[in-house]
C-alpha cells in the first residue's frame, strides 16, 4: 500500500468539477466546523469562498497563533548543484537550458558558509537538480557532516531517493525532506517531465512514504502553482497529508505553494493565472483544514504580499535567498529562479519584528535526534 | 499561603510559565516577570547549548526565575536521556522536564518512554518533571520511579481546552506523594484556578498568557487566579450540597446511640 493507491481512487475531472459546484452555503457550513474534513476543504478551496475570504482569513490567523505563537521560523536554502538530468519545461535548470553547470566542493561549501554566518541563520535548506552522479547520497551524507557544526537545522530539497538512502541521511542528522509532487494529475504529468528520473510519477509520488518509513522528522509536500488548476492540486495535497499523517504520525508535514515566475530558458509560462487573492485563499483553508501543519513562504513572492500574509496562517520564511550553486559568495550567474523578495535576512527579521512576531533562527536541536546507550 | 516545595526548592509562586509563541523575547521576560513565576520551561531545541550568546536564555536570566529545560523534539527514551545529559552540561542545572511525545502533531506524551526515561535520569540524580497524560497509575509508577513532581495534562497542548481530564486530575492529587502541577491546555485564569481548587500544587501555562492579546495583563491575571485558586484550597471549600434536610428521616429507625 502505498499513496499511489489510494490517489488512483479518485478521478481528477472529478475531484475539480465537485470544489467548482461548492456553493456559499457549503463554506459556511465549513467554516463553521473545528475540524473540517475533506468535503469542506472542497468548499473552502471552491469560487464560493472568494467572497468569505475575509471571515477565512480571521480563523486562520487566530488558529495560526493558537498554534505556534507570534513567532516564524526563518531558513536559507543552499543550492550546491545545478546539474539535472531532467527536462521539467518550466525549470531553469532543465537539462535542456545551455546554462554552466556546478557542483560546490567542500572549499566552495565552506565559502558560501562563511558568507552566510554573518546572518543569524541556524537552518540550511540544500538544494539540488537530480544528477545522482554528480550530487547523489555519499555527496549529500558528507556535505551534511561538514555542515553540522555550524547548523543546528538541515533539511533537504534534492532528488527522491530509496529509503535506505533517507535512513542512511537520518543518521548523518538530516531533519527535513521537502520533495514536491509538482501536479497530482497523472495524465498532464509526462507534458511537464518528460524526461529523466523525475518522469516517473509514481517513484516520485511514493516518497514520501518512503521518508516516514526511514522516520525523517520532517517532511514538505507541495504542488507547483501554476500547471494545474491549484484548487484541485491544493485537494489532492491535503488528501496525501491525510493519508500520510495515518501512516507515519511521527512525522510532521510542511506544506509549500511556489507559483512560476519568469525565468531565463525554454520560456514557459504558467498554464493556469493565479493571482495573490487565490494564493492568499490557498493558505487560509489549508490553515483550517489542518490547524497544525507548517506553512512555508519563499522569495518567489514580492515583500508587499509576503509581509501582508505572513500573520494569515505562514509558519516559515526563507529570507536573503539566492538560488544558484555559489551565489552567496558572489556567483549570480547560474540562479534556477528570480526571486522577488530580495530584502536582507536582518530587513525581513525587522519587518516580522514591526509586526509583532520574534524571529526564530533556531528551532532544532541536533542532541535530540542522537541516541544515547543507556 | 503555603509554598510550594519541588525537589527540596521552594517556590513563593504556584504558577510555573513557559517561554515559547511570544512575540519578542522581551516581551517574554517582561510577562515572566509580571507573572511573578519562579520556574520557567525552554525547549533544548530553541537555544544555543554551545556557549555561545542566546538571546531568549539571556532574557530569562533577566527574570531571575530557575530554569526547566524541555526535552520538546525527542521520540523515545534515549533521546531524551541523552539530551537531558547534554543540556546539565550546557545549562548548569539538573532539572528537566520530560516531554517525550512521538505524535507530531498533537504533541501527546509516550507514557512507556517517559517512564523508562524517568527511571535511568533520576538514578542519575536529575530531577526529573514528567509531562505526562493524566493517568493516575502511571503517575504512582513515576513517582516510585523518583520524578520530583507529576505534570498531568489537563487538554493537548496549545489548545486551551481547560481540565477535561478533571475527575483523573482528581485521583492523581488525592493520591500522589509528589507536586502535581497541571501541564497543558489551560486556556483561561478561571481554569487555572479551578485546577488550584481541585488541590493541584500547581499549574504550568504558556499558550494561554503568550498568544493572548495583551500578555503581560493576561499574566497578572493567571497570577491572581493561581493565588485565588491556592488560597481556595487552603482555606477549605464549603461544601456544594445544599444541606436541605428531608421531610422523612432514613436513618430515624436506628436507635439512639
Amino acid at each position: 500500500m502505498s499513496f499511489y493507491k489510494e490517489l488512483r481512487r479518485y478521478n481528477w475531472e472529478e475531484v475539480r468539477r465537485s470544489i467548482y459546484r461548492k456553493t456559499p452555503a457549503e463554506v459556511e457550513r465549513a467554516l463553521g466546523k473545528d475540524w473540517p474534513d475533506l468535503e469542506d476543504f472542497k468548499a473552502l478551496l471552491a469560487p464560493a469562498a472568494d467572497a468569505f475570504l475575509e471571515p477565512m482569513a480571521q480563523q486562520s490567523a487566530a488558529l495560526t497563533r493558537r498554534r505556534f505563537g507570534r513567532t516564524m521560523q526563518l531558513y536559507l536554502p543552499l543550492y550546491l548543484s545545478n546539474f539535472c538530468e531532467n527536462r521539467c519545461v518550466y525549470c531553469g535548470f532543465s537539462g535542456s537550458n545551455p546554462i554552466r553547470r556546478k557542483v560546490l566542493n567542500e572549499e566552495e561549501i565552506l565559502a558560501e558558509v562563511r558568507t552566510i554566518k554573518q546572518e543569524p541563520f541556524r537552518h540550511l535548506l540544500l538544494v539540488t537538480g537530480e544528477a545522482p552522479q554528480k550530487a547523489g547520497t555519499a555527496y549529500l551524507e558528507q556535505v551534511l557532516r561538514l555542515l553540522q557544526p555550524a547548523f543546528s537545522q538541515l533539511s533537504l530539497e534534492v532528488q527522491p531517493l530509496d529509503t535506505s538512502d533517507y535512513a542512511r541521511l537520518a543518521e548523518a542528522r538530516l531533519h527535513a525532506v521537502y520533495v514536491y509532487q509538482e501536479t497530482y494529475n497523472e495524465a498532464t504529468y509526462p507534458q511537464y517531465h518528460p524526461f529523466g528520473r523525475k518522469a516517473n510519477f509514481r517513484y516520485r509520488l511514493e516518497t514520501p512514504d518512503r521518508l516516514g518509513a526511514a522516520g525523517i522528522r520532517k517532511v514538505g509536500l507541495g504542488t507547483l502553482i501554476g500547471l494545474e488548476d491549484w484548487r484541485t492540486e491544493a485537494w489532492f495535497t491535503a488528501l496525501h497529508l491525510q493519508y500520510l499523517r495515518r501512516r507515519y504520525w511521527q512525522s510532521r508535514y510542511s506544506l509549500s505553494f511556489p507559483r512560476l515566475r519568469p525565468f531565463a530558458g525554454e520560456g514557459f509560462q504558467p498554464r493556469v493565472l493565479t493571482n495573490e487573492r487565490d494564493l492568499t485563499q490557498l493558505i487560509c483553508a489549508y490553515r483550517l483544514f489542518d490547524a497544525d501543519v507548517e506553512l512555508s513562504l519563499s522569495t518567489r513572492e514580492r515583500p508587499a504580499y509576503r509581509d501582508g500574509v505572513v500573520p494569515l496562517g505562514i509558519t516559515a520564511l526563507s529570507a536573503g535567498s539566492k538560488t544558484g550553486p555559489g551565489a552567496y559568495s558572489g556567483n549570480h550567474e547560474l540562479e534556477q529562479f528570480a526571486v522577488n523578495d530580495e530584502r536582507s535576512p536582518r530587513e525581513v527579521a525587522e519587518m516580522l519584528r514591526r509586526q509583532g512576531f520574534e524571529p526564530v533562527w533556531k528551532d532544532w536541536e541536533p542532541c535530540l535526534q542522537q541516541a544515547a546507550t543507556i | 499561603m503555603e509554598k510550594l516545595t519541588v525537589a527540596g526548592t521552594s517556590f513563593e509562586s504556584r504558577l510555573f510559565t513557559g517561554t515559547g509563541k511570544f512575540s519578542s523575547n522581551l516581551q517574554m521576560a517582561e510577562t515572566i516577570a509580571a507573572s511573578g513565576s519562579q520556574l520557567v520551561t525552554v525547549a533544548l531545541k530553541r537555544v544555543e547549548l554551545d556557549g555561545r550568546q542566546d538571546d531568549l536564555l539571556a532574557q530569562i536570566g533577566n527574570t531571575g526565575a530557575r530554569l526547566l529545560p524541555n526535552t520538546s523534539g525527542v521520540r523515545t527514551a534515549e533521546e531524551a536521556i541523552f539530551a537531558a545529559r547534554l543540556a546539565r552540561e550546557a545549562l548548569q542545572t539538573s532539572w528537566i522536564k520530560l516531554e517525550i511525545h512521538p505524535d507530531a502533531r498533537y504533541l501527546l506524551p509516550d507514557a512507556a518512554e517517559t517512564l523508562k526515561a524517568t527511571e535511568v535520569l533520576a538514578r542519575e540524580g536529575f530531577v526529573v518533571l514528567p509531562y505526562i497524560h493524566a493517568d493516575p497509575v502511571l503517575c504512582k509508577r513515576l513517582e516510585e520511579a523518583g520524578a520530583a513532581a507529576v505534570m498531568p495534562l489537563g487538554a493537548p497542548i496549545g489548545s486551551n481546552g481547560g481540565l477535561q481530564t478533571r475527575d483523573f486530575l482528581r485521583i492523581i492529587i488525592e493520591q500522589s506523594n509528589v507536586p502535581v502541577v497541571v501541564d497543558a491546555g489551560i486556556g483561561a485564569p478561571s481554569q487555572a484556578a479551578e485546577a488550584m481548587e481541585m488541590g493541584a500544587d500547581a499549574v504550568l501555562v504558556n499558550t494561554a498568557i503568550a498568544a493572548a492579546a495583551r500578555p503581560l495583563q493576561m499574566a497578572l491575571a493567571f497570577k491572581l487566579a493561581v493565588e485565588a485558586g491556592r488560597l481556595a484550597y487552603e482555606g477549605g471549600l464549603a461544601s456544594r450540597h445544599s444541606g436541605a434536610s428531608a421531610t422523612s428521616p432514613l436513618t430515624a429507625f436506628l436507635s439512639p446511640v
